[in-house]
């Protein structure tokens, strides 16, 4: 496939990976911030082939893993509805809330549908006038201007019967809740190359002035990881604290203006809790006043939909990078993706999820 | 203001605990899901870990016995010295016609198949129609004539048949069931339970066209290429494997779930490990690619015309011969092996030298694909 087999080269990766093992002075403790980052490492077994060079911690990035438990209790909460028909991307249904999750409410006769794009629920809402149509709109910045066009587009349309739930979350607070933890113990990162592409590299310049760590922002495929770690391990072995962009053919420093503009027309940030993290301060997007009426939150009652997360699961150090999902007791047997314990479990771009999916041969139960 | 950290629950909110849940929440560790076990999901419907949750928890149980027991595709069951072969299957594909196909043919190839994999001679099938109130008549004169060219392209006649008609909004246009019964060769016994360390593990062509195929088709997705599904029927390719060596020890077609779920299951009925070299799985640009925009994996893609055949090693070689020299099995290849390490289990080696898991499917990549 062009543009993709050659960052799946194996001569190429290999080379990297001798590279970054005859560079590396020391288990440099690395983070990917994204999912599909983890994933690929773990697909790919790019930890299997850095032996103890570096010591790669995963991060909070998969957006499905993060929803709160209330979010999902609140759109199971309006699936149940008669009048509302709930959409969502496919791997939502899957998440458990507290009791129950999508898929079995949409098995109980709930109107629950799976798209792969926001302006496919505009066009639901558009063919279904006399349904509610909810969009389920969770992810970071890089769903966030999809999310803002379908309001817009709605809005273009004259639907009174569109709305968003919005569970929106943002990478750079994130990083620097992370950073600024006693327990941090994370010496570099890869920022997340599809989360720049929205919103450029500003703030992760912000990040590597503000707390001196050095920063690269990465692809998702095996070659764009490797390279992004091996500039890591550069810099960290040179002594340097820089920004650097190893996805160049998709991230520009500025980003996406017009879909940054998008962005800031329809959402601001505020407080935002993350499932097995707890809140954190600006990490989130909500609806502005003005698209008022687009807001599921408002238009329904949910606010008392609250709900508690479990205090026994480690899904907070996994998601701060303090443990690896093979530190927890339950990792295998007690917690598996049928059965989920916490958040990390619960998506494929968890990090506990891939390690199950791709590595539990290589560990002992 | 700095960044904050809360992880200070908040209390249970007591709406949300209804009555006939265990009151001791607190008790749990985790927001425990639901097991799948109260209602039907469409993921009971995949082939996967759910569909094998099904067997075991409610059919096995209450119908059980040695011939259902063995959970191969086709029953085999001996008549006065002749050992026969019965399978059933239905098929609720949408849509119902498709690029390479529609759910007529595909009604007859899938039932002719999962007796080849037996080892059988396909003989004859019975179909039964449930159609929708509604239902144009030309869509099932249509449907119906598919089935008949299908049917007399394999050389078996469909030789009974039942109809029922439900309400609309009962059914989805048509569903078909098939059955079909064949007469297994004699001196061949194939089984997934008869995989050994050692044996090659073959495929006979490219994977994932008939779920792509079918997924285009419904979601409207324009390719360059457009991707047709492979339904066809594969007893005559059964015949020429199974005329060049006596060393099959199993055959599977990897229709629901794939590849995986297809070698995992070989890998739990033989409790033998299987080792998968990636570079060597033949999958098409196109089907790759539509997976990589559509973020599925081919190893769970479902095929309706190719066929995973377990060898012994010392046949290895005759059996991929006699695929390839078969039109059906023109892109056969060697794409791993069964190992004794980690059994049951399937692992897959990476282009790059390394290895993962390769899981059998917990629900659904693609609903209703046959």
């Amino acid at each position: 496939m062009k543009y993709l087999d050659e960052y799946r080269d194996a001569r190429i990766a290999r080379a990297l990976a001798a590279e970054i093992r005859r560079r590396s002075s020391r288990p440099w403790v690395l983070m990917e911030i994204c999912g599909g980052q983890t994933h690929t490492l773990m697909r790919y077994g790019i930890d299997e082939l850095l032996g103890d060079s570096v010591d790669l911690v995963h991060g909070p990035g998969c957006p499905v893993c993060v929803t709160p438990l209330e979010m999902i209790d609140r759109a199971i909460n309006l699936a149940r509805r008669p009048d509302v028909t709930l959409v969502s991307y496919g791997d939502m249904l899957r998440v458990p809330g507290s009791a129950t999750d999508l898929f079995h409410v949409k098995a109980e006769g709930g109107d629950v549908r799976i798209v792969y794009s926001p302006t496919d629920a505009v066009n639901l809402a558009r063919t279904l006038p006399d349904r509610k149509v909810v969009f389920f709109a969770i992810g970071f910045e890089t769903t966030a201007p999809a999310h803002a066009m379908a309001v817009l587009h709605a809005e273009r349309l004259g639907l009174k019967n569109f709305s968003l739930l919005v569970s929106h979350v943002l990478v750079p607070p994130a990083i620097r809740m992370l950073l600024g933890s006693p327990k941090n113990r994370v010496q570099g990162f890869i920022a997340p190359g599809h989360v720049c592409t929205v919103v450029g590299c500003r703030d992760y310049e912000d990040l590597v002035r503000e707390f001196r760590v050095p920063i690269v922002v990465g692809g998702f495929e095996p070659v764009d990881l490797l390279e992004a770690i091996r500039m890591l391990v550069i810099q960290l072995e040179e002594g340097r604290v820089e920004l650097e962009n190893q996805y160049v053919r998709s991230v520009q420093y500025e980003g996406n203006r017009p879909a940054q503009e998008a962005i800031a027309r329809v959402f601001e940030s505020a407080d935002r809790k993350w499932r097995g993290i707890g809140s954190i301060s600006e990490s989130g997007l909500f609806l502005k006043p003005a698209y008022a009426a687009y807001d599921a939150e408002r238009i329904f009652d949910l606010a008392d939909i609250c709900a508690q997360e479990p205090p026994e699961c480690i899904s907070a150090e996994v998601l701060l990078g303090h443990k690896k999902p093979t530190d927890c007791t339950a990792f295998g047997t007690r917690c598996t993706p049928d059965k989920p314990l916490g958040a990390p479990m619960v998506s494929s771009e968890g990090a506990c999820a891939a390690y199950y999916q791709y590595k539990r041969h290589l560990v002992t139960l | 203001m700095p960044p904050t950290i809360n992880t200070n629950a908040t209390s249970l909110h007591s709406d949300s605990v209804s009555a006939d849940e265990p009151k001791d929440l607190a008790a749990f560790s985790c927001p425990v899901p639901l097991p799948a076990r109260e209602r039907i999901l469409l993921g009971h419907g995949s082939g996967g870990k759910l569909s094998a949750d099904l067997l075991q928890e409610i059919f096995l149980p209450a119908l059980g016995n040695p011939v259902l027991d063995r959970l191969e595709d086709q029953a085999i069951v001996s008549v006065n010295g002749i050992r026969l072969a019965v399978s059933t299957d239905s098929f609720v594909v949408k849509p119902l016609f498709f690029r390479g196909g529609d759910i007529g043919s595909l009604a007859v190839h899938g039932t002719i198949n999962d007796l080849a994999m037996g080892g059988a001679i396909p003989l004859w099938l019975s179909a039964a129609f449930i159609l929708e109130e509604g239902l144009p008549l030309e869509t099932l004169k249509r449907v119906v004539e598919s089935m008949h060219q299908a049917a007399s392209n394999a050389g078996i006649q469909i030789i009974t048949g039942d109809t029922k008609v439900v309400e609309k909004g009962s059914a989805d246009g048509l569903f078909i069931n098939t059955t079909g019964i064949g007469r297994v060769r004699d001196g061949v016994s194939l089984s997934a339970s008869q995989a050994q360390p050692g044996d090659v593990i073959i495929v006979s062509g490219y994977l994932g066209d008939h779920g792509i195929a079918i997924l285009a088709e419904r979601e409207g997705l324009e390719f360059e290429t457009q991707v047709n599904s492979d339904s066809a029927a594969l007893h005559t390719l059964v015949a020429s494997l199974l005329e060049a060596t006596h060393q099959v020890r199993c055959l599977r077609d990897p229709t629901r779930g794939g590849l995986s779920s297809t070698l995992n299951e070989i890998a739990a009925s033989s409790r033998v490990g299987m080792e998968l070299e990636e570079t060597a799985i033949p999958v098409r640009e196109e089907v790759r690619g539509a997976c990589e925009m559509l973020g599925l994996d081919p190893m769970y893609v479902a095929n309706e015309g190719k066929l995973v055949a377990i060898v012994a090693p010392s046949a290895a070689q005759d059996a991929l011969r006699a695929l390839q020299s078969h039109q059906l099995g023109k892109d056969a290849a060697i794409i791993g092996r069964v190992i004794s390490d980690h059994p049951r289990m399937v692992v897959m080696r990476t282009p790059l030298g390394t290895t993962r898991i390769v899981d059998m499917l917990a629900g659904d990549q693609l609903p209703r694909i046959c």
